[in-house]
């Protein structure tokens, strides 16, 4: 659908700026809520910022601070996603988690942990000695203390998930606009009208879902900002898929007031994940690895799970988290008419994201009115919770051997309102390359099969 | 009724003179490859030169793939491309898939071949960022060879083993003038020869060093490089991560089969039998990398302990597993030593492997030994690097006498 009516601009009620998997959230929840909605994303393709590195968890909320904006979406979008899933095709691993103390402070630290879980409505926890976790989880190191087990944490495909909320709004009537950098923002009468690197678009509400550029947009469309990102990097290394089976559960740390701490845990996608560290910096746009810091990773790995020194790594990689002074959610209606911060949404953002859009709706005084019969448009399987797609005929046969990516479905992800935009897109939509080899059967194949169909293409430009 | 008598899984050199061989004595043979045409890693190896043992000439990587395969099917073999092998199960039960969805095969015996793939930038922990740009050797080869693309103008090649030369040549090819070869060692890795090629070329070397970081958000915009002389950046616009070569076990792995954790492919007996009797493997599965020439002759070999086992006259799996005494060491194959009844003289000609093939982890200087209870059953003077061809003769070798281990002493 192109946005731009003939007079260069185009009409909507709502302007979603930033396609992560909060915008995505907000995206849907506007839409079904009876709104003509556009997403302006930056990128070539959506999920490019915060949302393409995380632990892929969908948290309760039992640690999450009492009585917090953010408790209360993490517990709304842990139900709302519970909902929803089935009618997206979107997995869910119940794997629950259990929090270890593995030092005599973490272990004095455990009883406030569960009553702070009480509390936020978590009731069903439940305190384990050092053996009790050990029957549980047999390749835990013995030198673990104690801890307590928490049955509502699970594993979800991040990547599917968000896509899933977007497709649903552009099924329903919204439409998705990439390379478009909202540029500033002016007050028309009572409208908004944004200048965007793809042309001019005006909205009655305007929201920030800017993510690592929450700051920046305010300032673009309002003029200042009331908060500052202050970028927070986590790294994570994926273990092969043999070491899946050393975790069944989610393994958790003591957190700290900074960080959730160094996770392990299994992913949708069948690997074993340790991560993320929490490492603040300036740059915004660039996540990267480094040695040290990921033989530290793998060696906490190996402090907790045994076993996992002799397994190899399949992949490593960095996200940012758009943490801000504070650690509260920045979501504001009263930075001007018609605009809605939704600002320093951080580690918990994929738990929250749904219930972020429909604290938002209300925010908005949205909800109550809505589509009657919304589209649902079922999100391919790509995790290991449901059947893949070379389990069907007519796949045309397997492209990437490691992930058993099939031709028919990186055909379906390079078409369609939600094409992918580049190789990393592709990835995050059927995982080819992400498994052992990282390309080295399927790259050549795959740079045939996306030659000239991807925004930003596989291989550099030729001259002439 | 069984699909066929033996099934090979992977047309590559070490699958397909496998699959003749058998083929060529009336087995019913059916290949099963998973990319569009059989041939192995050679057909994206554009350079000469391949098939002297096999075929008495030199030729062109795809050319000698293609040989294979018409040699392969003039002998009777069956090849399917485009079937992908999903999970290997016990007694030779093989779940598949291609287009026209899974299915399950059976047969007596089930050769493995699915060859080997380069150590990734990221099992390597290479610091940086993930633009695009970075591949494989095995990644690059298809992409200039088979589909006449170029990733990039001025890269960095990691690694400096053979196939680090055989990038060099692909890019010699493609017009692409890599900036430098980054080896880690003190040494380059490959024999002699090889550093002409760099200096024709006019691609500098650097040893001691190493890859810290890959930058750029979209596409490679510059490495830097820790080396003796302090830290260097360079321009690249890729980078070629060559080498290290793994088994691709991926379906071993998933299976009831066992592995051997310093070669990373599978544990097998003298005959190439892996701890399920109806299994066997050959080829770059076994081991890391070796020529296809090797591949192919150890694939014939191991067609005829196929057949000895479909004839009954192989003993049963089992026996003295070698354990490796030195921390050089990263692997000896087989890893097991029969202690049966066939292990007598008569049935020697059924050996796949009468010699012990090893390779190294760091570069390693002393005698190669491998004992048995005090006694010294083969001994050879060692200087080496990590990847060279190494062996002893396993001739007179019995898992009868008590444990078996191989040290440097």
């Amino acid at each position: 659908m192109d946005p731009a009516d003939q007079n260069g601009k185009a009409d909507f009620d709502v302007a979603v700026i930033g396609a992560g998997v909060v915008g995505a959230a907000l995206a849907q929840a506007f839409t079904l809520a009876g709104a003509r909605v556009v997403v302006l994303e930056k990128a070539v393709d959506v999920l490019d910022g915060a949302s393409k590195g995380n632990s892929a968890i969908l948290h309760t909320g039992f640690d999450a601070p009492e009585g917090s904006v953010e408790l209360a979406c993490i517990r709304e979008g842990y139900a709302l996603y519970h909902d929803i899933r089935e009618r997206l095709g979107l997995p869910l691993i119940r794997a629950g988690a259990m929090v270890l103390a593995w030092t005599e402070e973490e272990e004095a630290g455990l009883p406030a942990l569960v009553a702070q879980a009480q509390t936020n409505g978590v009731t069903d926890v439940h305190p384990l000695t050092g053996l009790q976790a050990r029957a549980l989880e047999p390749a835990l190191s013995p030198t673990v203390r104690a801890g307590f087990r928490v049955p509502g944490e699970h594993l979800i495909d991040p990547w599917s998930a968000a896509h899933g909320y977007l497709m649903q709004a552009l099924a329903n009537g919204a439409c998705l606009l990439r390379q478009a950098e909202v540029l500033t923002g002016r007050r028309a009468g009572d409208r908004w009208q944004l200048a965007t690197t793809a042309g001019e678009v005006s909205a009655d509400l305007v929201i920030n879902a800017a993510g690592l550029w929450g700051d920046e947009v305010d300032r673009r469309v309002t003029g200042e900002s009331w908060f500052t990102i202050k970028p927070r990097k986590g790294q994570f290394v994926v273990y092969d898929k043999t070491a899946a089976a050393l975790a069944g559960h989610i393994l958790l740390p003591v957190p700290t007031k900074i960080t959730k701490g160094i996770v392990v845990c299994r992913t949708a996608f069948g690997n074993l994940l340790v991560g993320p560290t929490a490492e603040e910096q300036d740059d915004r746009e660039h996540a990267t690895v480094d040695r040290e810091t990921l033989q530290a990773l793998m060696r906490r790995g190996s402090e907790i799970l045994p076993a996992l020194a002799g397994h190899e790594v399949t992949a490593v990689y960095a996200g940012l988290r758009p943490a801000t002074e504070e650690k509260e959610y920045r979501i504001r209606t009263d930075l001007a008419p018609g605009y809605i911060c939704v600002g320093g949404i951080r580690s918990t953002g994929l738990s929250a994201a749904l219930g972020i859009a429909a604290h938002v709706v209300r925010l908005a005084g949205r909800s109550g009115s809505g589509m009657a019969d919304p589209i649902w448009p079922a999100m391919p399987n790509i995790s290991v919770a449901g059947t893949r797609d070379w389990q069907s005929p007519g796949h045309g046969g397997v492209v990437c051997h490691c992930e058993l990516v099939t031709r028919r479905e990186i055909e379906a992800a390079l078409s369609g309102p939600l094409a992918a935009g580049s190789l990393a897109g592709l990835k995050r939509r059927t995982r080819v390359t992400m498994g052992r080899c990282q390309g080295f059967f399927c790259s050549a194949e795959l740079a045939r099969l996306t030659e000239g169909r991807l925004a930003q293409p596989m291989l550099a430009p030729t001259d002439g | 009724m069984a699909e066929a008598e033996v099934i090979v899984i992977g047309g590559g050199p070490a699958g397909l003179g496998a699959a003749t061989e058998l083929a060529r004595t009336g087995r019913r043979v059916l290949v099963l490859e998973r990319e569009a045409e059989a041939g192995g890693i050679p057909r994206h190896c554009g350079h000469y030169p391949f098939g002297m043992r096999e075929f008495h000439r030199v030729l062109r990587g795809p050319d000698y793939a293609a040989q294979l395969v018409k040699t392969a099917r003039a002998a009777g073999v069956t090849i399917r491309n485009r079937t992908t092998v999903t999970a290997l199960r016990p007694h030779g039960e093989v779940e598949i898939t291609d287009d026209a969805g899974p299915a399950l095969l059976t047969a007596k015996a089930v050769l493995l071949a699915t060859g080997v793939r380069e150590t990734s930038r990221a099992a390597r922990l290479i610091g940086g960022e993930k633009p695009g740009g970075i591949v494989s050797t095995g990644a690059l080869q298809g992409m200039v060879y088979l589909n006449r693309q170029q990733p990039f103008r001025q890269p960095v090649i990691l690694g400096s083993e053979m196939v680090a030369f055989s990038a060099l040549l692909t890019c010699r090819h493609a017009g692409i003038k890599p900036l430098a070869m980054i080896e880690t060692g003190p040494r380059i890795t490959a024999r002699r020869p090889a550093h002409w090629l760099a200096s024709v070329m006019g691609v500098q070397i650097h040893l001691h060093s190493d890859v810290i970081a890959i930058h750029g958000r979209t596409r490679v915009d510059g490495v830097s490089l820790a080396t003796p002389y302090g830290p260097k950046d360079l321009p690249a616009d890729g980078v070629i991560v060559s080498g290290g070569f793994r088994p691709d076990a991926t379906l071993l792995r998933a299976s009831h089969l066992e592995v051997d954790h310093g070669s990373g492919g599978p544990v097998i007996d003298r005959w190439g039998r892996l701890s399920d009797p109806a299994y066997f493997a050959a080829g770059n599965l076994l081991r890391g990398v070796e020529t296809a020439g090797w591949c192919w002759a150890e694939g014939r070999r191991t067609a005829g302990a196929i057949l000895a086992a479909l004839a009954g006259r192989l003993p049963d799996p089992g026996g003295t597993r070698i354990s490796l005494g030195h921390p050089a060491l990263r692997l000896a194959l087989p890893q097991v030593i029969g202690t049966g009844p066939a292990d007598r003289p008569e049935r020697r000609s059924d050996f796949v492997h009468s010699r012990l093939q090893i390779r190294l982890q760091c570069p390693a200087k002393g005698q190669l030994r491998l004992m048995q209870g005090g006694r010294i059953l083969a001994s050879t003077r060692i200087d080496s690097l990590p990847e060279r061809r190494l062996s002893l003769p396993l001739k007179a070798v019995s898992g009868l006498g008590g444990p078996l281990t191989l040290t440097i002493e």
